[in-house]
């Protein structure tokens, strides 16, 4: 199993659940629209890496144990505060574009060619999360948002691409909160988006 | 025994699932037909890959081809191969006439918020250029919600991928 790939894909399935969560709570009905939409979007991305990966892509994204995932702490999060939520979003879009940058020079071309298609897509993402951190730059709220999840976020890349990550938001480095470990509110995460398959294990018809 | 351009022929009959004003073939999602033996072989591209009419069009191609008489194998192409400057012509005039603003071409880099704010989007309705960014996202991923400020109406533009 190519372990870079399937953390990148466990990232992309939680985020996409988490970000789902404001679907019909969110401050601004376009915010509803939006979180919802790129939900969408990295749970799309999350399906495709793991049809890279396995013959059964469901089957790899919710038959597995708790501590087999390989999601970054920062994606676990439940934050159900809009500054934390922008903020793992700004966050998280850069540090995204940095590694599937990365892996649209792959060798395999299967991978190479889903990065680039991934890319074009989370460009979308990247000017939702951009616009706003320009308007919430100077809200306390946000400053103290991104400096709590600085530490997470940094754990979202691989040490050689935590660098770049700093370099971009004008952060210093500090010590990453490494994947590997995960957090209580994953338990609860797994808890609910692995129930339909654990309650019908021969397949659910829809 | 069925030939490709016979395929290609009743392909163009399957309507987008989302936007059934367009044909697959004119959302040039379909990559290639191939027929061999009685098998026919159909690439096609995700518009995006969270697309939820992904399953129902891999399955009316499937269906389609099976009413020809021949042995579908569909397959799903995950790559960059497939750009919104693929819609046919006759496809952007559709989306056009139905209300929803062609996609702007492919650049080089990946779009960028102040492509999405310029002036370059023509409101489908009314043809002016005098039209706002109200939200990246709408109904699917595959469009943003513009505001046409000389006619008033809102409208839905195609992002280009």
């Amino acid at each position: 199993m190519n372990e870079p790939l399937l953390g990148l894909a466990d990232d992309e399935l939680v985020i996409g659940w988490r970000d789902s969560e404001w679907t019909g709570i969110a401050p601004l009905l376009e915010e509803d629209v939006a979180f919802s939409s790129i939900a969408q979007n990295e749970i799309g991305h999350a399906r495709a890496l793991y049809e890279l990966l396995a013959d059964d892509a469901d089957a790899l994204a919710f038959d597995r144990p708790l501590e087999e995932y390989r999601c970054a702490p920062l994606v676990e999060l439940r934050l159900m505060d809009w500054a934390h939520a922008i903020a793992r979003r700004w966050l998280y879009e850069v540090a995204d574009e940095i590694r599937i940058a990365a892996l649209m020079e792959d060798d395999d071309a299967a991978i190479a060619g889903l990065a680039a298609k991934i890319n074009r897509e989370e460009a979308y993402h990247r000017m939702h999360a951009e616009m706003w951190r320009e308007r919430l730059q100077d809200a306390p709220q946000f400053r103290a948002a991104a400096d709590d999840l600085w530490p997470y976020a940094l754990g979202v890349l691989p040490a050689e691409q935590r660098e770049s990550l700093a370099t971009r938001v004008g952060r210093d480095e500090v010590d990453a909160i490494e994947r590997g470990t995960h957090t209580d509110e994953l338990a609860e995460l797994w808890n609910e988006m692995t129930m339909v398959r654990r309650s019908a294990p021969a397949g659910a018809q829809w | 025994m069925v030939t490709a351009a016979q395929v290609w022929d009743a392909l163009e009959e399957i309507a987008d699932p989302e936007i059934p004003v367009i044909s697959l073939v004119d959302l040039g999602v379909i990559r290639s037909v191939d027929v061999s033996d009685g098998h026919v072989r159909v690439e096609f591209t995700p518009t995006f890959l969270g697309c939820p009419a992904l399953e129902a069009m891999k399955r009316a191609l499937e269906e389609t081809v099976t009413a020809l008489g021949a042995e579908p194998d569909v397959r799903v192409i995950q790559d960059d191969s497939w750009s919104t400057d693929k819609i046919t012509p006759a496809g952007r005039e559709k989306l056009r006439a139905a209300g929803f603003a062609p996609p702007a071409p492919r650049e080089a880099g990946v779009p960028q918020l102040v492509q999405l704010q310029s002036k370059a989007h023509r409101c489908p309705y009314c043809g002016s250029s005098d039209t706002t960014l109200e939200n990246i996202f709408g109904p699917t991923p595959c469009r943003s919600l513009r505001h046409c400020s000389r006619c008033k109406q809102p409208f839905e533009q195609f992002k280009t991928i």
